[in-house]
């Protein structure tokens, strides 16, 4: 099996990369401001609504109906969008996708694609096979477009340039534009403008992602700001879709709940600018052929696992990479994989399916398991618990290890108390190395620990000793 | 009222002061406190890192050495929570097992306990006091309830401080980083001591700090506590 695209082949592991993104202060400096401000907005956009539990719960409770009955239910999206005149192809890995969506634009004899911001497609690589068939897509969503000029990589679900202030933005726009420009954001926007407005008139096949797909209706749903993926999607003769296989929500009225979920978890507002909706095709309105490709690259394999599946309830809000502390501080792309932050930490391993590749076993280890994630997450994913579900998984795919051993011991220590005791006693000597009261240096691993920070002197007395001698014979 | 203390494997071996201070807290509230001898650790480290068949016996002991107790009570959030949302899962049924802010407040209904500690101090929630176990602000209602104290807001209060367990030592750059901030927002506060409801994350903070001489001492929530005018809290040496 070709290996999944889903991680950027060479990423070291998540604590080599983060290291290198942590002395990047121009990074820090933008995530820190970028984050701090889309955190606040969005803790003030949820705040104001009394039912946001609720909708929560009922954003679980769809999304864990769906993935039971996932497999009725893509047959019955397959038959609305047929019998609305799309055309479904079904994928079973990112390989037969690409190939898919490569045959569909060369039967269109498209030699550009304009493309709206899609998750999916960045999973499968997309891009990278078009070009290597001689197709040039082209991103139009602004911080999409930014990664792309940049020849970048994305580091946020949403707002893939994150990571970029606007004086870097301004000189990649620049470089790849050939034009004068100040940084001011309306003058950059402007020159992205203009750059796009040329492919959206000219170009003939557009591809997207999906927010949702509505299975009783066929309808697919994407919800965006700039109203540039609203282009793509009515100008273009060829629209194709892209679509990993959770994404469904059984009924319209389903819709109800996400719409009210997603962008105040989001972009922290009401509502998004732009909700585009379309079903198959309406003759004479849009355009007049419309494929859907359905993906699965790990989705069925993730469904298997009980605790692990919830990662497919995820609407991809981005929510948890805002609030996640280690985030904010190593940035996107030390995640090695288009899902980074809590949710890739998770998601990513997951749909790589084998533990043994230690970039997607640092994954779950990326986590001080603080539980902010969980706290806003939309569907309430416990993000934390299969964290260390997953951690459980990469333990027992390394087998025995000096870590392995030396839990093993610490457990065998802490099954009696009077081992326990022993111990405490031997490691009270460490005391006499102590210096005013602590350590500042210990031998490895714990000198990781004693790089940035001292350890207490261990007391003369243990608690438990203190008791027997004190309290036990009265 | 009788209740079982679980002094956790780290109090009792690096912050005996912390585990006297419960009991004599508890005592002078009226409860009768025992010290099961045969308790050793909860397990967490191990379940947190990936080890969870090793977990399961340790939650099992748990279970058996507290049998009984009407209350167990624990100076740790993490703790805590790992033996009230985690053990269930390992396959263990666990006795009614509290945080110490928790129980002062919920089970024995006093936020007044009568302390007095005439210093300037800030609170660190630490994570799974907050989220795991929903304690909110009952920590800070019983400082305020403190005589002679001076409380001061911690800014950004809510964010971890980079502990996390073997986070820590796995991805140790990352959780500096954290933890610089953290100390950023402690030092701010000006104030003298850093106090929180858990020994880890405070050896965390407080080891950071104490490399940086920056003159701050992290205390435990049960030491504010149980420090009375007559009895008055007392560093350690
Ligand atoms: S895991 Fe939850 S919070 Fe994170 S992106 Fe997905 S839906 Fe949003």
């Amino acid at each position: 099996m070709a290996r999944n695209p889903v991680t950027w082949l060479g990423s070291p592991t998540f604590p080599k990369a983060a290291k290198a993104a942590l002395n990047d202060t121009q990074l820090r400096q933008n995530l820190r401001k970028a984050t701090g401000t889309i955190r606040e907005r969005r803790a003030a956009a949820v705040t104001e609504m009394t039912d946001w539990e609720q909708l929560r719960v009922a954003g679980e409770q769809i999304k864990d109906d769906v993935l039971a009955r996932l497999d009725t239910l893509l047959v019955e999206l397959e038959e609305s969008v047929t019998a609305r005149g799309g055309v479904v192809h079904w994928a079973r890995d990112a390989e037969e996708a690409n190939r898919i969506v490569l045959d569909l634009c060369r039967q269109e004899n498209a030699s550009e694609v304009v493309k709206v911001k899609s998750m999916a497609t960045a999973e499968i690589g997309l891009n990278e096979a078009l070009e290597a068939g001689g197709v040039q897509a082209i991103e139009t969503d602004l911080a999409e477009l930014i990664v792309q000029l940049g020849d970048d990589r994305p580091s946020h679900i949403l707002v893939p340039a994150i990571h970029r202030n606007r004086s870097e933005i301004r000189e990649i726009f620049q470089r790849r534009m050939g034009v004068e420009l100040s940084d001011e954001p309306a003058d950059l926007a402007e020159a992205a403008r203009v750059y796009l407005r040329e492919k959206f008139l000219t170009t003939k096949v557009a591809i997207s992602g999906a927010n949702f797909a509505v299975a009783d209706t066929g309808s697919i749903v994407v919800l965006e700001s700039e109203g540039n993926g609203r282009m793509c999607l009515t100008l273009p003769e060829t629209l194709i879709t892209v679509m990993g296989i959770e994404k469904l929500v059984p009924t319209w009225q389903d819709l109800e709940v996400f719409l009210q979920l997603l962008p105040r978890s989001s972009t922290a507002e009401r509502m998004n600018p732009y909700t585009s909706v379309w079903t198959g095709v309406t003759p004479g309105d849009g355009p007049q052929s419309f494929h859907l490709v359905l993906i699965d690259n790990g989705r069925t394999a993730t469904l298997h696992d009980s605790v692990g599946r919830q990662a497919l309830r995820c609407i991809r809000c981005s929510a948890c990479l805002n609030v996640c502390p280690v985030y904010e501080r190593t940035g996107g792309q030390s995640y090695g994989s288009v899902y980074p932050g809590p949710i890739g930490a998770i998601l990513t391993p997951q749909l790589v399916g084998d533990m043994h590749d230690p970039q997607a076993a640092s994954l779950p280890y990326a986590s001080s398991l603080c539980g902010a994630c969980f706290e806003v997450c939309p569907v309430r994913i416990d993000i934390p618990s299969v964290l260390t579900h997953l951690r459980a998984e990469a333990v027992e795919a390394k087998g025995r290890t000096a870590e392995s051993v030396a839990m093993a011991a610490a457990a065998w220590v802490f099954a009696e108390a009077s081992r326990y005791e022993k111990a405490q006693k031997a490691g009270s000597l460490a005391r006499f190395f102590a210096k005013d009261g602590r350590i500042t240096s210990l031998p490895w691993p714990g000198s990781k620990w004693t790089s940035s920070r001292d350890v207490p002197a261990p007391p003369a007395e243990s608690f438990r000793s203190w008791w027997r001698k004190n309290r036990c014979q009265k | 009222m009788k209740v079982a203390l679980f002094a956790t494997c780290l109090t009792d071996t690096f912050f005996p002061s912390t585990a006297r201070a419960v009991v004599r807290l508890l005592e002078r509230l009226g409860c009768s406190v025992e010290f099961p001898l045969d308790q050793t650790c909860c397990g967490q480290m191990h379940f947190n890192t990936g080890y969870r068949e090793n977990a399961k016996p340790l939650a099992r002991k748990y279970a058996d050495v507290f049998s009984g107790y009407d209350y167990v009570v624990a100076p740790s959030g993490s703790c805590a929570g790992m033996v009230r949302e985690i053990h269930p899962t390992l396959g263990a049924s666990p006795p009614r097992t509290f945080e110490l802010a928790e129980f002062l407040v919920d089970v024995l209904g006093v936020t007044d306990v009568g302390a007095w500690f005439p210093h300037r101090v800030t609170y660190h929630p630490t994570c799974h006091s907050l989220r795991m176990l929903g304690v909110g602000d009952k920590p800070l209602a019983l400082l305020r309830a403190v005589k002679a104290l001076d409380l001061v807001e911690l800014p950004d209060s809510t964010q971890c401080c980079g502990f996390g367990g073997t986070f820590a030592v796995k991805n140790a750059e990352t959780s500096t980083a954290m933890l610089a901030d953290k100390m950023r927002c402690v030092l701010d506060t000006g104030a003298e001591v850093l106090s929180a409801g858990d020994n880890s994350c405070l050896m965390h903070i407080g080891g950071g700090l104490s490399r940086l001489r920056a003159g701050v001492r992290s205390v435990h929530l049960a030491e504010i506590l149980a420090s009375t005018e007559e009895d008055p809290w007392r560093a350690t040496p």
